[in-house]
This record gives structure tokens, sequence and C-alpha cells, in this order.
């Protein structure tokens, strides 16, 4: 295997048994240096399909480097080493496993040139990821994550009915739009799986179920990989598909909903993380050139914010034990720096100008106003404003201001802040000098015809819209008292409905089998025994005692012959029985002989 | 105790002080008010008619806004529970 064909992956999936190697600090700094490796190979990376192999009779094509597979990967990479910087502190194999063979397999996915290694990592990823969930060691995250476990599972299996039907129809294991195009029921197969990791309505609450539930750092690992896969396999092989213009919108909405119903902090961020794949997933419908630039600058900038915001949910959530904004506020008195760190994510989520929100989803809004979709452009613009009201300003608001709750936690550890500060720089650089990731995207001619987003009407509009969106905050702030409740999600459905009436049918069938138990199994033979046994005296008795009367004996001997009759049939004596037995034998003898 | 006291005297609380709250207020308020001034001077190329006239960007992010949390407020009335719900399972 040459440098040039190196799966990144593969460095991932081999690091992943160091943990069992190292313990301690060389731990930390080994895995470090692993993710590091790895993103060195993913960058290096030239173009082409570069790796292929055979596996039971399937053309594997495991490594198609382009523009946009490698520009997830980078960031794929880059995310996993601000998060091994973060998880200095962490004492653990576990995690370290999981996520490098997560990450891994992520990798893999987006490499993945042909549906069949697609499937295998697509699996893969939600297996490991189970693990980041359930190291929590909480009765509620091992059961949310058994929940996770099972809609990925249901996710995969619809995938794959998918790819087989498509190898079987087409001939071809190849993986790309032109292959999903003619929109056979194999193609929407695959998309429904997809959009299942994506998180999209009605199927999304794994997501905000299962994210919060994992630990500090599994929830960083979680934030980033999962939905932007599938983001990728939209656009690898869904772009222009109008129904996803639709579901992207339904998510951008759905999301700010729900994040704004929510007092815990790291749901808020799960719930918006909806909300953000939201605006990828409806670019990826629009599939104009614009909109792919957009999309998969959305999911770069987005992985980075995103990762930062957890982070710092995180920090908060290490330091004082709690993550539930009724019981969170005044924070920024012992943790400015994470306060202000977090508030750097916040702006960039909200596509402040100056922040790397800004130059990619101005990209997406764009790109909807040039293709005049009106309700999809208003749509995504109203959920911007949304954007800034439930993760720009709530999450920071109600954790490190609001009213102060009198906790002094400690400042977050000094690894937890280097991470942080390495993406909040990100945000920062990204938001004022984009061309580095704008040199990344697939289509390049747009830049050329000079495409900006730093125009004085785009700045003007876009400060007007977030301000008085933050104003609005403000006024209604009554209205946003935080609650100490849960929201009920589509996970009720399965959760409590589901589980209810499987409780129910469990008890009338468990019911009907104890009752058919003790009828057949207990009851029965008793009475039959008693049946065969004392009925054929019974009835003896039953016919002769007339008889008796009529020959006028006593009721002594009445009831003598009575005992006689019953003592007889329970030894089996009777003269007509014993008489019928040597008949038996006599005729036995005669057929022997 | 004494040094307890008074590292409490040092904590950063500028945002606590009800003076720098009204403050931050008024900022808020002049910077919408900015914002839609400087609109004059920018040449506008709206794509659809809702853009298309003076301050509907502001119009945009108040309603949208000030809708979302109405309707969450009312969809709150259904789907928020106990946070012990689903403890039975």
């Amino acid at each position: 295997m040459m440098m040039s064909n190196l799966h990144p992956a593969f460095i991932l999936f081999v690091g992943a048994f160091l943990p069992l190697v190292f313990k301690g600090k060389a731990r930390n700094w080994v895995m470090l240096a692993v993710a590091l490796v790895t993103f060195g190979v993913t960058v290096s990376l030239p173009f082409g399909d570069s790796l292929s192999a055979s596996w039971m009779g399937f053309e594997l094509d495991l490594l198609r480097v382009d523009a946009l597979s490698r520009t997830f990967a980078i960031i794929f990479t880059l995310s996993l080493v601000a998060a091994y910087i973060y998880a200095m502190y962490l004492d653990e194999a576990v995690p370290y496993i999981a996520s490098s063979i997560y990450v891994g397999s992520a990798l893999g996915a987006v490499f993945a040139g042909d549906l069949i290694s697609l499937y295998m990592f697509w699996e893969i990823m939600a297996v490991s990821s189970t693990f980041l969930i359930l190291i929590r060691r909480r009765k509620g995250s091992a059961r949310s994550a058994s929940r996770y476990v099972l809609i990925h599972l249901m996710g995969g299996l619809i995938l794959l009915a998918g790819v087989l039907m498509t190898c079987v129809t087409t001939g071809t294991t190849a993986f790309d739009a032109a292959i999903m195009d003619p929109r056979t029921p194999a193609s929407w197969l695959i998309l429904v799986g997809i959009l299942i990791n994506a998180a999209a309505p009605p199927l999304s609450a794994w997501l905000s179920d299962s994210y919060p539930e994992a630990t500090v750092f599994g929830g960083i690992i979680l934030s980033a990989y999962t939905t932007k896969t599938a983001v990728y396999t939209l656009l690898r092989g869904f772009p222009g598909w109008e129904i996803l213009i639709v579901v992207g919108c339904v998510m951008a909405i759905y999301g700010i909903i729900y994040a704004l119903l929510e007092n815990d902090m790291r749901r808020i961020l799960a719930y918006s993380i909806i909300n953000q794949v939201g605006f990828m997933v409806c670019a990826a419908g629009i599939g104009t050139e614009m909109a792919i630039n957009g999309a998969v600058a959305h999911a770069f900038c987005h992985i980075i914010y995103k990762a930062l915001l957890w982070m710092s949910a995180g920090a908060v959530l290490y330091r004082t034990g709690t993550e539930k904004c009724t019981e969170l506020g005044g924070l920024y008195k012992s943790m400015p720096t994470t306060m202000v760190l977090g508030t750097i994510g916040a702006l960039a989520i909200s596509s402040v100008p100056g922040t790397s929100g800004f130059t990619s989803k101005t990209m997406i809004l764009v790109a909807a106003a040039d293709q005049h979709l009106f309700w999809p452009w208003m749509i995504l613009e109203i959920a911007s404003a949304g954007v800034f009201l439930h993760a720009g300003i709530k999450f920071p608001y109600f954790v490190f201001f609001d009213k102060d709750r009198g906790l002094r936690p400690k400042r977050a550890l000094p690894s937890m802040t280097l991470g942080m500060g390495l993406l909040a720089f990100l945000c920062l650089f990204l938001g004022v000098y984009p061309k580095p990731l704008y040199d990344l995207l697939p289509y390049q001619q747009m830049f050329l015809d000079g495409f900006s987003v730093f125009h004085a009407e785009k700045l003007v509009t876009q400060f007007q819209m977030l301000l008085f969106s933050g104003l609005v905050f403000f006024m209604f702030l009554p209205l946003l008292k935080r609650t100490a409740t849960i929201s009920l999600d589509t996970d009720w459905i399965y959760r409590k409905v589901v589980y209810r009436s499987m409780v129910s049918l469990a008890r009338v069938l468990n019911g009907t089998n104890a009752r058919a138990y003790a009828l057949f199994a207990q009851k029965l033979p008793h009475v039959l025994f008693h049946f065969f046994n004392h009925g054929p005296s019974r009835l003896v008795v039953f016919v002769l005692t007339p008889f008796w009367q009529i020959q006028g004996l006593d009721w002594q001997e009445i009831a003598y012959r009575q005992r006689l009759m019953y003592r007889r049939a329970s030894l089996g004596i009777y003269p007509v029985g014993l008489a019928a037995i040597f008949v038996a034998i006599f005729f036995g003898l005669l057929y022997l002989t | 105790m004494n040094a307890k006291k008074e590292h409490r005297k040092r904590e950063w609380d500028w945002f606590d002080k009800p003076k720098n709250r009204h403050l931050l207020r008024i900022l808020l308020w002049s910077a919408c008010g900015i914002s839609v001034v400087l609109e004059f001077f920018v040449d506008r190329h709206p794509h659809f008619q809702i853009d298309s006239f003076h301050g509907s960007f502001a119009l945009i992010g108040f309603v949208s806004c000030a809708a979302f949390i109405l309707i969450a407020k009312f969809l709150g009335i259904f789907l928020k529970a106990p946070e012990d719900y689903y403890d039975d399972e």
C-alpha cells in the first residue's frame, strides 16, 4: 500500500487498538497523534479512485477521492483532532476505541464509491457510536442507547434493501447521482435509510433522545458524524430531488420549535443539529452548484461551531454535574472563558457576519433565491432568525447569564479550553477569510465569477434580521421562562404507545396462557381422573340401589353393598371387569395358538 | 472566612448590575435602529416582493421570532411533560 492510497479510515481502525496498549497520559497523547496523522493523510490525498477490492463477487471502490468526499473527510478529521485535544482528561480506553472506530467508519462511508462498502461502514458507525452513549453508565443512557441502535439498525436494513435492489436491477454496485436518478423504489429505499440518519422527522427523535444521554466527550463526537455523513450521501446521490427541499424546511422549523421548548442545554443543541441539517438537506434538494457548495461549506462550518457548542456545554456539565437550564445560570462569573468561547459558537451558528456560519449559510439562501424558490427561501430566512433565538441567545443566556443560582464551579480544564479555543478560532477565521474553505468546494466557477458574501446589502440585512430577533427574545423573556420539564417528541410513540400496547398485549396473552394452563394442565386431568375412577361405581350404585330397595333389603344391607361396590371399584375387581379380563386372555391364547 | 468574602467581592458581576443591564438594553434598541437607518445607504437587489421594502428583514426577524415563541408556548401545553414521565419504562 503506497502513501497515496493509504485509507485514512485504516489509520483510525488500527489506532483503535492503541488505547489497549497505552495507559494514562500516554494514551491521550498517542490518540491525539493518531488523529493528527489521519488529518494529515486526509489533507494530502490525491483525487481519484485508488483503492479497490473484490469481496464476494462485488467490486468495492473504497477510496473515491474528489472535492466533495475530501472536504467532508478533512472536517471529520479536523474535528476529531479538536475533540482529542479537548479530551486529554479522559482516563478510559472505551471512549477512544469507540470514537476512532466511529470516525474511521464515517471516513469509510464518505470515501466509499460503491453501495456495498457504504452500507458496511454505515452499520459499523451505528454500532460503534452506540458505545459513546452506553459509557455514561446510567440507566437512562443504557435504554436510550438501545433505542438508538434499534432505530439505526432499522434504517440500515431499509438501506440494505435498497442497495441490494439497486445492485440486482442495475447490475452495478456504484453509488452516484446517475445510478439513483431513475427514482426507482430501490433509490427511494436508499433515500429513506439515509434520511433516518439525517434525523429527518418523523424518525428524528433518536438524535435528541440519545445524544444528550452520552458522556461529555461522547456528545461532542456524536454531534458531528452521523448526520453529516447522511448529508454527504444526499449530496452525492440525491442532488435535485425536490422532496428534500420540503424535508429540509420541515427539519429547520421543527428543530427550532423543540429547542425553544427544551430545558436541557444539550437537548437544545441536539435540536439545533436537526435545524442546521435541515438547511443542508434543503440545499441538496435545490441541487444547483451554488446550493451544493453551500451545503458542503455549511456542513464544514457547522461541524466546527456545533462541536464548539457541545464542548462548552460539556465543560459546564463536567464542572457542575447538571445540564438543566433551570439549575444553571450566572456561570459567566466562574467560567468566563467557556462563556466567551461558547458564545462565539452561538454567534457562528446564528450566522452573525464575521463568523463562519455567515460565510456558509448565505450561499444556501442565495441559491434558493437565485432559483426563485420563494417558500424554501422564506422558510430558511425565518429559520435563520429562529436559530439566533434558540441557539444564539437562549443557550448562552440561560447557561451563562440569567439568574445566578449560586453555582461556583471551577473553570474548564486547560485541555478543554484549548480544544474550544482552536474551534473558536476557526469560526472567526473562516468568518472573515473564507477563501481556504471555498477552495475546497466542489464547484469553483462561481468564485471565479466573483461570488462573495461580503456585500453591504447582505451584511446590513443580516444584522437587521438578527438584531430584531434578539429584541424579540428580550421582549418576550417572561414567555421563555424555563420549566423543569421534558418535551415529548415522536419517540413518545415507541416509548409510550408501543410500550404500553406491548404491556397490555403481554397481559392479555400471558393471562390467557395462565388460565389455559390452570384449566387444561391442572384442573382437567384431576376432573377426568375423578370421573374415570369413581364414575363407573357411582353409576352402578345409582342404577342398583332402586333394585335393592325393591328386593326389600334394609338400609344397612344397602349401605354395605354400596360400600362393597365402591371398594371393588377402587381395587378394580368388579366381577364384570375380571370376567372381561379372562375373556381377553382366553381370546389372546386362542389367537396365539 | 475573610479571604472568602474578599474573593466574592472581587468576582466579576458586571452583568448582574441593573444599571449595566439597562445600558445593554439601550444598546440593543439603538443597534436595531442603526441597522434600519443603515439600509438607506446600501443598494438593495430584492429577489422577491416580501424583501423589497425598507426594513423588510427587520420585520421578518421580528415577526417570525415572535411567532416562534408563541407557537412554542402554545405547543408546550401539549408537548411538555414532567421530568419523570418516562420513568415507568
